[in-house]
């Protein structure tokens, strides 16, 4: 089975999208010789030159505008921004402009753009360079907001996100670039706005996003062994939100704990509880829904701080097997 | 004002040259523009007192030459990035006054089906890319029209327009030195009015002319009469010129006059009436219709005309039709 990291499964999907359609282009900070900071564009520069992998001047409104205006006049730009805590620089155009125009313009303007951006910690860089930001853009109708788990749902994503007609937020996780999974050669594609149910079980129901995702499934695999079968499910899109299957297995398991990394208050766990507080799940629960998320804390330096402020495998086992004892 | 003068005003010679270059039907059309665009701002500020209108609005009364001969310089191949203030560059650029006043009065059969209102108005058929409610918000979508043209290979250019206030923001600056740097084919014209909201452009700026700052990015930068309406078609042509060669964006500062106050709310402590009315005086109307040698009955049946199509774009707008409640969900997703 041919397996690619999941930056490799990244450049695949720009790769192809660029040799297919023209009309792409990337544009960002030391994406050209330099290659990306996580080296997510290794190699592009050299094969599309230039004029198609522009490296900017540290302008992240500048790259985010860049992004719409090309959008709004016949191209499919995708941008990077170096670290997702920079995309604060470029908040306003993201958040007044490319996520309002089309509405605001009727319905008559399309912004086909996409925002690559690496959030989450683990890499010692403190708390400038570690945000998980999300749940900011999940709250902005007009953008989709999209975090792959996987090098399969990297490249599917991703070339999914380029052919959508609206802007896109592509939450990457530094952590997950060198890792390595099943990765088909052919272009395909991952939908956007479609949950995927990561492994099957009876008894409690993880919804689980980003590096989550493969933190919860080998959680899973140590309490296999003590006979307790966790369901999990990655959103794969945050926003607009496929919820059915998230009902679907909690209506089934009983039971639903929700895990992220960003920080706990106005995380995107809380909208998951509110999604299936509000629905017929409702009535299926046989304990309170949790949320497992990281500390309402600024990301610290210290290796070992830094580890206790977001979950890990150990804190994924311990709540799930307390839900599922009862303890709640 | 200052002692020293801003800019040179155009010689007799150059007048002349555009008037004899824009043609006599051009530049009575140019005029007329003027005419409807203060004619459809008076229009408005009568339906806002009246309370048919919802919403704020922002003025460009006296400010009309500007937009007039900005867009006269260029066609609709080309792209418009409008400020919120921008009444003015949408009838300059072409659009249709039924639709705009439609969309002003929040009607479905408006440009933007009543999402957007005054502030927003857009004609993206007609490359109008659109108004907007931030200061300097367009700014850097500039960037991305230019690398867009650039990329297609077309002579097309796009005109970025806002005001002293929003050569302030950080995007104005990010932007302009991108412009720069890929020779982006984009004109930036700020449109100088004095005031940002309540601040005085003499105490926002220790520099004497806003274009000064196009040194910072080596490109053009002039200061011209914003009340000509042929200086800004001769500076913003130029400009147009100096993009369609490959040689980059330029800065037009063009120096204007807001009579009317920011927008609803304003009680315009800020500035004296003599001071309003000394900018009155330099009135851009009257005076391109006199640079035209116009007839006060010639002058008097185009206004007649002017009002007429605004009569008719008043009831083209209220017999629209609001938005249907059910529509509401509509058009945030594509």
């Amino acid at each position: 089975m041919r397996e690619l990291t999941y930056a490799e499964a990244l450049r695949e999907a720009l790769r192809q999208k660029m040799v297919a359609d023209e009309r792409i282009f990337l544009i960002g900070e030391d994406i050209g010789v330099y290659g990306g900071a996580f080296a997510v564009t290794a190699g592009l520069f050299k094969e599309f030159g230039a004029e198609r992998v522009i490296d900017t001047p540290i302008s992240e409104a500048a790259i985010a505008g860049a992004c719409i205006g090309a959008a709004l006049t016949g191209m499919l730009p995708v941008g990077e921004i170096q670290f997702m805590d920079f995309v604060t620089l470029s908040m306003e155009q993201l958040v007044l402009q490319a996520a309002k125009i089309r509405f605001m313009f009727g319905g008559k303007a399309t912004v086909p753009m996409v925002l690559r951006m690496p959030g989450g910690s683990g890499t010692g860089a403190a708390a400038q360079h570690s945000e998980s930001l999300e749940n900011w853009f999940v709250h902005v109708p007009g953008l989709k907001v999209v975090m792959p788990s996987s090098p399969y749902d990297a490249k599917g994503l991703l070339i999914s996100a380029i052919e959508d007609e609206n802007p896109v937020i592509f939450v990457e996780h530094k952590l997950l670039y060198r890792t390595k999974g099943h990765v088909p050669e052919e272009m395909y594609r991952v939908p956007l706005s479609q949950a995927n149910v990561v492994r099957e079980g009876r008894d409690l129901t993880v919804v689980a996003t980003s590096i989550m995702v493969s933190r919860a499934l080998e959680a899973a695999e140590r309490l296999a062994q003590e006979g307790i079968e966790l369901e999990i499910i990655d959103p794969r899109t945050l926003n607009p939100l496929d919820e059915k299957p998230i009902v679907e297995s909690v209506i089934k398991t009983g039971k639903a704990l929700v895990v992220h990394e960003a920080v706990k208050t106005g995380g995107f766990g809380g909208e998951l509880v509110s999604r299936i507080v509000e629905s017929e799940a409702f009535d299926y629960l046989d304990a309170p829904v949790r949320r497992l998320a990281g500390l309402d804390i600024p990301i610290p330096y210290n290796r070992n701080l830094e580890y206790h402020a977001v979950p890990q495998i150990e804190n994924i086992v311990e709540e799930a097997r307390k839900l599922h004892q009862g303890a709640y | 004002m200052n002692d020293k003068p801003l800019y040179e005003a155009l010689s007799a010679e150059d007048t002349a040259r555009l008037l004899r270059e824009i043609g006599p039907e051009r530049s009575r059309e140019m005029l007329q523009t003027m005419m409807l665009i203060r004619a459809f701002e008076e229009r408005a500020q009568e339906l806002f007192s009246l309370g048919r209108v919802h919403g704020t609005m922002h003025l460009s009364i006296g400010q009309e030459a500007s937009a007039v001969g900005a867009n006269f310089a260029l066609t609709n191949h080309d792209y418009l990035l409008n400020t919120h203030r921008g009444h003015g560059h949408v009838l300059a650029w072409g659009s249709e006054v039924d639709l705009m006043m439609a969309e002003f009065l929040g009607r479905e059969a408006g440009y933007c089906r009543g999402r957007g209102g005054s502030m927003h108005i857009a004609d993206v058929s007609r490359n109008n890319l659109g108004a907007n409610g931030i200061v300097g918000g367009g700014i850097p979508i500039s960037v991305g029209v230019g690398l867009s043209i650039k990329s297609r290979k077309t002579d097309q250019v796009c005109l970025s327009v806002f005001g002293d206030g929003a050569a302030n923001e950080g995007a104005f600056h990010e932007s302009l030195n991108m412009a720069s740097i890929w020779d982006l084919p984009i004109i930036y014209l700020c449109e100088n009015n004095q005031y940002a909201m309540s601040m005085a452009v003499s105490h926002a700026f220790n520099i004497e002319r806003i274009s000064q700052r196009a040194c910072a990015y080596n490109i053009v930068g002039v200061t011209i009469d914003g009340n000509d309406p042929l200086a800004v078609y001769q500076a913003v042509g130029e400009a147009k010129a100096r993009a369609q060669a490959g040689n980059g964006p330029t800065l037009i500062e063009a120096i204007t006059y807001r009579w009317k106050g920011h927008s609803k709310s304003d009680r315009e402590a800020y500035r004296t009436r003599d001071e309003v009315k000394e900018w009155q005086q330099r009135d851009p109307i009257p005076h391109f219709a006199r640079t035209l040698g116009l007839s006060q009955e010639e002058v008097a049946a185009m206004q007649a005309e002017v009002v007429s199509r605004i009569d008719a774009a008043v009831a083209f707008a209220e017999a629209s039709p609001e938005p249907e409640l059910s529509t509401i969900l509509e058009g945030v997703y594509a």
